[in-house]
Order: structure tokens, then sequence, then C-alpha cells
């Protein structure tokens, strides 16, 4: 089982959950986050004065699947999805998993992940 | 010169703009998030271009003199001439206490229009369109309905007492061409907007109502019988629109809701906007009763049907509230109350006032149609009347206005 994170700009939110639904993956938790990377932000300005802001909201998605394959199936998808070739497009991280568990039957294992 | 006339109408001035901030709030609070600041400016920016436009040309135009029955002319510009001396239009107010009155119903009928562009109109496209729009629809339409001479008003002999014509079916009907013209927001059938903040639509709408009061009995232009006959009956078919649209809510969805039933008080206002000073109390009941089944209708089922994107059913509201409203004053105007009516309306035993109001309703909306496709045309040609893909998505607060409404707060709505 794998974990799959990604943070992506908020205006590719809409995209990317689209693309997920096209590859057949379903279960999928976003949250609205801030964040920054190698931008360190940038000069923002507030009736006239320029203030520095360091954290960008962006989108985070967590999405866990049963095996490598569809891991790597749902990484290409988001990459493709959520490209723009500028600065703050965003990141991915895969991680393997312990356990999941439904909590509704109380199976544990890929057999929770369906 | 009557000092209580003049007050009251100074007051009823403040309470009609009081409207438009209040529109904002309701407009605001239906939008999504990403989109409430572009949404809430598009109605305030018109406080400020609309009372410019209107001292400068715009009063003349609609209020002095006549030419052929649709628009005035320029006698009035910049307001010379305008004195403190009671007016043409009003025997007991200064002049200008008429002009100041009519300012703000030039500013909350394009602002209006702005519901049905949500999420996806160029703001500086809907500035210029605004300022066109006044030039080529209000302007004309305020002169026939309630200029001197005016084909609707004093040729026809269609009534309207506070605008029911020259501000709801001009602007519904405007806001319905726009949309179309701009095309429905991405994702329209896939993705569901919610309302992000029904707060703000409940103090838009008890604005409204408050504001509606002087946008209504200040249309009595003094402070009398009339106006407060009008104070009634627009109370009335607010407090039976919103009653109304309840019912609809609990017998389709077993509870009512709260944007229903603020979206039923504001139907109530705009249905008896035309015949508040025209119509008896009773009537008051059945138009407002009557409204709230027909605009549900219309948005929910002919909306559905031809798949328009009228994104805060500036159309489904104001122009169909309007319309039946136009109609209903036909139906129940009473000449005892108002004289000012030539005839009376179909229950009272007289076919022409009915006759007259279908007449000039119709007459409105073929204005409102080619005098909007005209200036979205116009401007279309210099610049995008869309904003991009991009800017859609990012939100038109961020895209065009370059400001985020709740920093702080974190919610994908």
């Amino acid at each position: 089982m794998f974990k799959v994170e990604a943070i992506v700009r908020e205006d590719k939110f809409e995209d990317v959950k689209s693309a997920l639904n096209e590859i057949q993956v379903h279960g999928i938790t976003v949250s609205q986050v801030m964040g920054c990377g190698k931008q360190k932000g940038y000069p923002d300005h507030v009736r006239g004065t320029v203030v520095d802001i360091n954290m960008l909201p962006k989108i985070k998605f967590e999405i866990v699947v049963s095996s490598e394959e569809w891991a790597e199936r749902t990484v290409e998808a988001i990459s493709k999805t959520a490209y723009t070739g500028n600065h703050g497009d965003g990141k991915i991280f895969v991680y393997e998993l312990l356990d999941t568990v439904r909590i509704r039957t109380g199976q544990h294992g890929p057999a929770a992940i369906y | 010169m009557n000092s209580g006339d003049v007050a009251f109408m100074l007051i009823a001035a403040a309470m009609v703009l009081f409207m438009t901030p209040g529109l904002a709030f309701f407009y605001g609070g239906l939008e999504r998030r990403k989109n409430v600041l572009n949404t809430m400016m598009s109605s305030l920016f018109i406080m400020g271009l609309a009372s410019a436009m209107w001292v400068v040309a715009g009063y003349s135009l609609s209020f002095g003199g006549n030419n052929g029955g649709f628009i005035g002319s320029l006698k009035w510009f910049c307001l010379n001439g305008i004195t403190f001396e009671a007016g043409p239009y009003s025997a007991t107010i200064p002049h200008l206490a008429f002009v100041a009155f009519q300012m703000m119903f030039a500013i909350i009928t394009p602002a209006l229009i702005t519901g049905s562009v949500a999420g996806r109109m160029n703001f500086k496209a809907l500035l210029i369109f605004i300022a066109l729009w006044s030039l080529v629809v209000y302007y004309p339409l305020a002169h026939m309905v309630w200029g001197e001479g005016g084909l609707l008003g004093s040729v026809i002999g269609a009534v309207d007492f506070a605008g029911g014509n020259v501000v709801h079916i001009s602007s519904g009907v405007s806001g319905l061409v726009l949309s179309i013209m701009l095309g429905k927001r991405l994702g329209f059938s896939k993705v569901t907007y919610r309302t992000h903040n029904i707060p703000f639509v409940i103090l838009g709408a008890s604005i409204l109502w408050f504001g509606w009061f002087g946008f209504n009995a200040g249309s009595a232009l003094a402070a009398n019988g009339l106006a407060v006959h009008a104070f009634v009956t627009t109370n009335t078919s607010a407090a039976f629109g919103m009653l109304s649209w309840m019912l609809i809510d609990m017998i389709k969805e077993k509870k009512p809701t709260v944007v229903g039933a603020a979206t039923g008080a504001v139907l109530g206002l705009i249905a008896i906007t035309p015949g508040a000073g025209f119509v008896p109390i009773w009537a008051a009941i059945l138009i407002g009763a009557a409204v709230s089944p027909i605009s549900y209708f219309c948005i929910s089922v002919i909306k559905k049907r031809f798949g328009y994107d009228d994104a805060l059913d500036a159309f489904g509201c104001h122009g169909i509230g309007g319309i039946w409203g136009g109609i209903a004053t036909g139906i129940f105007t009473d000449r005892t109350i108002n004289g000012a009516a030539r005839w009376n309306g179909l229950v009272f035993g007289d076919y022409r006032l009915f006759l007259a109001q279908l007449l000039s309703i119709a007459i409105t909306i073929v204005i409102a149609v080619a005098g909007t496709f005209l200036c979205a045309s116009l401007i279309r040609l210099f610049i995008p009347l869309r904003v991009s893909a991009e800017a859609e998505k990012a939100g038109l607060d961020l895209s065009q206005h370059g400001e985020s409404a709740y920093p702080a707060f974190n919610g994908l709505d």
C-alpha cells in the first residue's frame, strides 16, 4: 500500500480532481495548505506599501493506493495535469504504508482501500 | 415647498443608495469564495461611475426635455440650470432633490446585471459595458417610462411606480443576454458551486428590504398617503414572497432554506415595485405570493432546460419578477389609490391598462436585448469580455483585483 501526497497550485484543484477520477482513483483527501519552496515569497502591495509574503496557498492531495503500479499511475496523472512550467508547480511525495483500516467494516490491508 | 417632503425624499434617496452595497452583500454571499470581492466590486464601483455619469449627462438625458419620446436632451448638462426651486416632476420638493433620488436608481439598476455574469467577466470590459449600457438602455428607458413625453409612460399610458420596467426587467433581461454572450462558467454542469457565505446573503437581503422602503415609498415624491400606501404594499409583498418560497422549499425539500427565504423576500419586493403605489394592499398579498413559484419554476426548470448560465439568477429574479409585477400592475391597479394611472386594472373592469403594460414590457425587453447586444459586441471588438481560463480557475479576486477576501481562512468553497 502506498500513499501519494501531492502539493499543487490552487487553480489546478479541479483539473487534478478530474484527472484522478479519469484513471479510476476515487479515494482522495484534499486540504488547503500554505507553504513555500525556493521562491521564498514575492513582493506584494497593500495600499502602496511593499509587504513581503513567504507562504503561498496551495492544495494538498492525499491519495492511498493498493500497489506500486497504481502509485506510479497516480503520480503520472498528477504530474501531467498540475504542470505549468513556472516555479510553484509543487511536489509529489510517495510513502509506503503500514496499514489501512476501513472503519465501517473493520477490514485491514489492501481490501480496505477499494 | 414642503419641508416634510424634502426631508423624506433625502432620507429615501440615502436608503436607495444603501441598497447597492446591500446588493453587493447579497450577490457576494451567493457566489464562490474565490470570486466574492469581484462580485461585490461589480456593484460597488457603480456607486462611483453611475453617480458621475448622472450628474454630467445622465439626469439630463433621462428627464431633460423630450426627443421623439425616446430620450431627453443635454439641456441640463452638468446639472446646469437646476435649482432648489420645485421642479417639473414634483411640486413640493426642490428639483435637485428629485435629481438625487433618481440618481440612486441609476446606480442600482446596472448593478443588478452583474449577478448574471459573476465569476467570468473581465472587469475592465464590465466597467465600459456599464457606462455604455447606462447611455444606451437605462437613460432612454427612464425617459420613456418617467420622463416628460416618454413613449411608454406619457404616450402609451403604461404605469411603473418605482421601476419594474426601468430597473428590474431591463437589468434582468440584459443580464440574461450578457450571460449568454459570455458563455457558461468552466465546469458549469459538473461542478457544484456552493453559496459561500449565507450570512452575507441574509445581510444583503435585509439591507435591500430596508432600502426598498425608500425605493418604493420614496417614489411618491412626497411624505403623503400614497407613500404610506406604497410602504405597506411593499412590506406585504415581501412578506408573502418570503412565506411563499419557504412553502415551496418545505414541499420540495422538506426543509425551509435561508437562501430561499431571503430570495423569496427579495422577489416579493421586485414584483411590487411597478405597482406599489397603484394596487390595493390585498393585491400585494397575491403579487408577493405568486412571484415565488413563478420565479422558482423559471430558475429550476426553464434555466435547466435552456442551459444558460445566469449565475446569480438576475434574470430569474429581476427579469421574471419584474415582468410578473408589470403584468400584475395591469391587473390590479385602482385609480382611486393613484389618479396618475389613466385606466383601472383588469379586476376593476378595464383592459386598456393591461394592454399598455404588456406593450411596455415587450418594448422594454426589446430595448434591453438590443442595447446589451450592441454594447457588448462593440466592447468585444477591442477587449475580451471574458477572462482567460487560468484567471477563472484562480478566481477573479486574484486575477482582476489582486486581492484576497479572507486570507487567513481555509476553505474550498
